[in-house]
């Protein structure tokens, strides 16, 4: 087929529109100027003022805690999840579980604050509930996935294992989790990216002793932007880049079936 | 003792009755086949054998056990999918000695299985492939050799050939017959392509709406339908509507406008005169000759070649007979270098001998 120049106009524009932004915060971090207007010089200044800030450093711990923490608790519920979707072919699941997703941030983030206080009372809020609220809406993400990767697949794999003389245990073990396998990482790769900038639920559910690296950012936007900002935001960048890429390794599937499932609607 | 019996087995979905009251029994070493259209219920009633589904009355008896409480991977039965059901992430190799393991044999015992069971199949040099790397028939081989690598009491076969082209199908068929007669494992085969079953099978059960229709070896079948419904079913077979005149030694029948003809007294049925039914005679028992040759058959019509399909060995000529009703005709192209005996609108006479044929009145 012929491609007009057109589009590829069309097509530089809109990535220079996406990355240029991200480009920018790269170049700055190694700026060495405490304003983010002309460049000045190559500096590491602002990485090793980062990793000396304890405050900054603190929040990214709790980020990373929470992430790792709400990213497989959400995976392994929404596998479970993702499965009974498959299996049991009822309308109620896929909406139960699916709401979540299409709720506004605010909404779920305000309803469960009002849910901690009301329940757990008034001085619960803390690491935990952050990472229940992450769990909570990290969950649907996954099963969405799981069981995408499950209706792709022949039934009868799983009732040929059954009657070869493999327990329901066994048949899980040996088949239906090596097939699902790259589906799993997939949704725990993206509950962890979800997780860790995470601004909305976090802000209403974390209460004062929590500081995640999203709320102290933002914290320090209000006073001033230093360059700072722009080397934590580059490795969180970095982060995120490593986990796509191996996702792309693990399950290069996944990837390829969103593409296709979107093309189709 | 028969090896697998069927008793009043009866299975519903909602309002719907799959299998309605189904009895029979397969004798062990037997290639046995559930015949039918899709919907008759055949495939129901392989999966209650194999465990996948409870029959809601009747039972399920394997060397007299009743199987239900036994859960898929306790009987000793394995199928063979019509998708294959392979896994893809396993090798043919490891797909073949999945059952082997399941059943907990030693490593060196599930080495020398394997390794026979694709010997048997012919896939040696494909061992360390993956499913997706094998074509069609290929892994057909892997799934049958799979299901019988451990000796199962009982094969199921789930409309296996019907993903495979014409050619490839036929050849799978004398693999299948050979496989069987090597193993000497029982087959159990659902299929709804009769010239499948009649080739394959040692006895066929005909389904319908559920029910077994007739149950017998496959000559009998294609020779003595039980009635309309398994004649038109197995084979081709010219049909006409029929009203009995006199029944003695043999029967004599009017055609309606066509007249009278005679035809063989059914056995063990007694019939008066006036029975209505159908008379049923194959393609091949019905003579074609020109019109002006004469032909000592007592049942004897002329009529004009209204249509023709020449399939290479034989023709079948499609002729108009004088009350507008239509009688095929089959000839053998044995001729060498002659496959065309009549063209379009020649008159020709079509006959046949007084056993040829049957009445029935269901």
């Amino acid at each position: 087929m012929r491609r007009s120049p057109l589009l590829w106009i069309s097509a530089a524009a809109v990535f220079a529109f996406l990355y240029i932004p991200l480009i920018v915060v790269v170049v700055f971090s190694f700026n060495d100027s405490k304003l983010n207007a002309g460049w000045v010089g190559f500096t590491f200044k602002w990485y090793s003022i980062l990793v000396n800030d304890k405050a900054m450093m603190d929040a990214a711990l709790n980020s990373l805690f929470i992430a790792f923490t709400a990213s497989f608790l959400a995976t392994l519920l929404g596998t479970m999840a993702g499965i009974a979707m498959y299996r049991y072919k009822t309308r109620i699941l896929p909406f139960m579980t699916l709401t979540p997703l299409a709720m506004p941030e605010i909404l779920l983030g305000v309803s469960l604050l009002l849910f901690f206080i009301s329940v757990l009372g008034t001085e619960s809020l803390s690491l935990l509930t952050v990472i229940i609220a992450h769990t909570t809406f990290c969950i649907g993400f996954v099963a969405i996935i799981v069981r995408a990767r499950l209706i792709g697949m022949d039934e009868s794999i799983f009732e040929a294992a059954r009657d070869l003389g493999a327990t329901p245990w066994q048949t899980f073990r040996l088949i239906t989790f090596p097939l699902i396998m790259p589906a799993i990482i997939a949704g725990l790769l993206m509950s962890f990216t979800l997780s860790i900038d995470d601004f909305v639920i976090t802000f209403f559910t974390a209460g004062v002793g929590v500081p995640t690296l999203p709320l102290t950012i933002y914290t320090m936007i209000k006073i001033a932007v230093t360059p700072e900002v722009n080397a934590l935001s580059t490795l969180m960048m970095l982060l995120t880049l490593g986990m796509i890429i191996i996702a792309s390794k693990v399950a290069p599937g996944f990837l390829e079936e969103t593409e296709h499932r979107g093309e189709d609607q | 003792m028969a090896l697998l019996e069927v008793r009043e087995v009866t299975r519903r979905f909602d309002n719907f009755v799959a299998v309605n009251n189904v009895t029979f029994s397969v004798n062990a070493g037997e290639f046995f086949t559930l015949l039918g259209p899709s919907g008759c219920g055949k495939t129901t009633l392989l999966r209650m054998i194999a465990g996948f589904d409870q029959p809601d009355s009747g039972g399920i008896f394997l060397d007299g056990v009743d199987l239900k409480d036994t859960p898929p991977e306790k009987r000793p039965i394995h199928t063979v999918f019509q998708s294959y059901a392979l896994f893809p992430h396993m090798t043919v190799e490891q797909n073949i000695a999945f059952p082997l393991k399941m059943a907990k044999q030693n490593e060196e015992e599930i080495r020398a299985k394997v390794k026979n069971a694709l010997d048997l199949v012919d896939l040696t040099d494909r061992a360390k492939r993956h499913p997706h790397e094998l074509s069609g028939g290929q892994r057909q081989r892997v799934a049958l050799a799979r299901g019988l690598v451990n000796r199962p009491r009982l094969l199921l076969l789930d409309e296996p050939l019907g993903a495979l082209d014409a050619k490839l199908r036929e050849q799978m068929q004398i693999e299948l017959i050979a496989l069987q007669r090597d193993t000497g494992v029982t087959f159990v085969f659902v299929t709804h392509a009769q010239a499948e079953a009649l080739a394959l099978s040692h006895r066929i059960a005909v389904m319908r709406a559920g029910k077994i229709e007739q149950l017998d070896e496959p000559d009998r079948l294609y020779g003595q339908p039980r009635n309309r419904f398994v004649a038109d079913f197995i084979g081709n077979v010219n049909m006409h509507e029929a009203t009995v005149k006199a029944a003695g030694e043999t029967l004599t029948l009017e055609l309606g406008k066509l007249g009278k003809i005679v035809a063989p007294m059914p056995k063990n049925q007694t019939l008066a005169e006036g029975a209505s039914g159908v008379f049923v005679i194959r393609p091949e028992q019905v003579a074609i000759r020109a019109a002006q040759e004469s032909s000592n058959d007592p049942n004897q019509f002329v009529g004009t070649v209204n249509d023709f399909l020449y399939i290479g060995d034989v023709t079948t000529y499609i002729v108009d007979l004088p009350d507008g009703a239509r009688i095929e005709a089959l000839l053998p192209n044995s001729a060498p270098g002659r496959a065309k005996f009549f063209e379009l609108g020649d008159p020709v006479r079509v006959s046949w001998k007084a056993e040829a044929g049957a009445f029935l009145d269901s």
